[in-house]
């Protein structure tokens, strides 16, 4: 004979809890959907608009035409000037970061005093918390003009002065990755090293390094990913006219630059110039996505070491 | 070194001394390069500036005439603009960070959370900002408003603030949890009343430094389409009328400091230089104030850490 159960009032409590506690998890669940349903629609909108731009532009014009000015009477539309920009800053700038960055890391890991190591973190912490647009304005107004004091005919946008600026604003970044790579490098292999008699500059060359090298391979990759994306300090500093030329000393856009110089005039929506913002994009937004995967990659074997 | 005979080994060794001491002076000067960038960037930016830098500048809206501008509607966009991002942002990224370590089983759905909140966070600014044009503007019609700003600069530091958030609850010994269950407590209580009260420093910490990245972001800004010359300020939030309280200053255009700094800066001639600099101190006054704080607390949450 089974009646059915009274419910108590703990029961009913607990049933009550239970409830609760479903509905706060599934809320906190779809919270972290959020980033899949952005990546979802990062990648939705860059091909829906992408696509419209390639009904009208054919994919080989894009590769290979030198040419990209979609907001003239006779538009081209090659992507490779505003490519050509943004790999030069970009490489400008890792000429600087990479030397700098890992001097400095190799330095902070294996050399500084723990004392000195603590003060000048939180300092580099704030050289990357300055904003973009603050480079920006430092670049066009101080690096440009001393680099002038050197080379006279330097024109007043260029990319060389920018891309310093990034490197300099990029090298934070390379130096925290790569130290964290180095300190990752087990102490026996040092201890080994000074046993047969290394010093430690010998040590920090020859075994640190080459144990932490996928770890300061993938920091420079990741810097450079941000490096390709950098947007305020070229599109103030680097001139706004697409000009295919791999000389740092001239003026050109990169596809951020363009990106800004546009969504800065009054686009009426679904244009072909709107689109090609998108067009540009989906470009920039692949790039980085490699030099990421790559880099990802690249960390994870490190850390598979050891 | 004095009176010592110099034999080869001796030599040798002296050399390498030498060649450690130039490392050292290398590593020196590299790190120099990025403070004094630093010292530069600020000394030129006070110098310029600091003279335009009173209470007329900052109540005066844009102007043609360089010594009469001011910056009201660009901080006071700046201000709103951080409040939504807030309100958005970071109940979503704690939410999202709790669930990740909190809550989610291994298995294929979280995997997938877990490589988009790296990925997005390797995603340049910009990127941000067509989302956010081709979404929050056109799709959803919120036009080029304060909300659709905020809600992109939401989505911008998402990850910093779940990284932030699991780290913060990661350090939680897992003793304390099953002090809470052997009790009886729930899930939720046990994260309500112990996980989340004792990570709320380092959260937090991640929280400041996440909105200091959010009022630097020019980019994602300029691509939705913000003003970049705008003489009114949004409808006020406080009304005198029933029901007192509007939100239509979230549907509102306007500009941020940014976004003004990059106006002036980019002007033809050499009059608004000056305003741009001034704009510049206050920004980087701003972030650097935030990014302290946050180092300051991060710094006092390692130290009072006793278990």
């Amino acid at each position: 004979m089974t009646e059915p159960r009274t419910e108590t009032p703990a029961l009913a409590r607990r049933r009550r809890h239970r409830l609760h506690e479903r509905l706060i998890e599934g809320a906190l669940f779809l919270a972290a959907l959020a980033s899949v349903a952005t990546t979802v629609t990062i990648v939705a909108v860059l091909l829906y608009e992408s696509v419209g731009f390639f009904r009208t532009v054919s994919l080989k014009d894009f590769l290979t035409d030198t040419l990209w000015t979609p907001l003239f009477a006779d538009p081209r539309y090659g992507i490779l000037p505003l490519l050509a920009g943004t790999l030069v800053t970009s490489g400008v700038g890792l000429l600087v970061a990479v030397p700098l960055g890992t001097v400095a890391a190799i330095y902070l890991s294996e050399f500084a005093p723990a004392r000195l190591r603590e003060l000048i973190k939180p300092l580099l912490e704030l050289l990357g918390a300055v904003p973009t647009v603050v480079y920006g304005y430092f670049a066009l107004l101080v690096v440009t003009p001393s680099l002038q004091v050197l080379w006279p005919d330097l024109p007043g946008f260029n990319m060389l002065g920018p891309g310093l600026v990034i490197g300099i604003m990029i090298m934070p970044f390379v130096i925290s990755l790569s130290e964290d790579a180095m300190r990752a490098v087990p102490m026996t292999l040092r201890e080994g090293s000074y046993a047969m008699g290394a010093t430690r500059l010998q040590t920090a060359l020859r075994v640190v390094v080459p144990g932490a090298m996928s770890g300061l391979v993938a920091a420079y990759v990741l810097g450079v990913s941000r490096a390709v994306g950098e947007t305020m300090v070229v599109a103030i500093a680097a001139g706004q006219n697409p000009s295919l030329t791999w000389n740092p000393m001239e003026p050109a856009a990169t596809i951020t630059a363009y990106i800004v110089q546009v969504a800065l005039g009054d686009l009426p929506h679904g244009s072909i110039g709107y689109q090609s913002i998108f067009a540009a994009g989906l470009v920039l937004a692949l790039m980085t996505l490699l030099f990421n995967v790559l880099g990802h990659l690249m960390r994870r074997r490190f850390r598979e070491v050891y | 070194m004095p009176g010592t005979a110099s034999t080869p080994l001796r030599r040798s060794l002296l050399r390498r001394k030498v060649a450690e001491r130039m490392f050292m002076a290398l590593g020196l000067l590299s790190l120099a390069v990025g403070v004094l960038t630093l010292v530069l960037l600020f000394g030129r930016l006070v110098v310029e500036g600091m003279a335009r830098i009173d209470w007329q500048f900052l109540t005066s809206f844009p102007s043609r005439h360089a010594e009469q501008a001011g910056i009201l509607p660009a901080w006071v966009g700046s201000s709103l603009t951080m409040l939504v991002t807030a309100l958005v942002g970071v109940p979503l990224g704690v939410a999202a960070g709790i669930y990740l370590e909190e809550y989610a089983r291994k298995n294929w759905l979280t995997q997938l959370i877990e490589v988009t909140v790296t990925n997005l966070a390797g995603v340049p600014s910009i990127i941000y900002g067509l989302l956010a044009l081709g979404l929050f503007v056109y799709l959803l019609g919120l036009g080029e408003s304060l909300l659709a700003a905020g809600l992109t600069l939401a989505l911008l530091i998402l990850p910093i603030v779940i990284v932030a958030t699991r780290e913060a609850i990661r350090a939680i010994p897992v003793e304390i949890r099953e002090a809470a269950y052997a009790l009886g407590a729930t899930k939720w209580q046990t994260v309500r009343h112990h996980v989340l009260p004792y990570s709320t420093a380092g959260i937090l910490t991640g929280v400041i430094l996440a909105l200091s990245r959010a009022i630097g972001e020019t980019a994602p800004v300029i691509t939705i389409g913000a003003l970049t010359f705008i003489a009114f300020l949004p409808p006020a939030p406080l009304t005198t009328d029933p029901p007192f309280v509007s939100f239509e200053w979230l549907l509102s255009p306007f500009t941020v400091l940014p976004i003004q700094m990059f106006t002036w800066v980019s002007r033809p001639g050499a009059e608004f230089l000056a305003n741009a600099a001034a704009a510049g101190v206050i920004l980087v006054v701003m972030t650097l104030a935030m990014n302290g704080v946050a180092i300051f607390l991060r710094y006092r949450v390692r130290k009072r850490i006793t278990w």
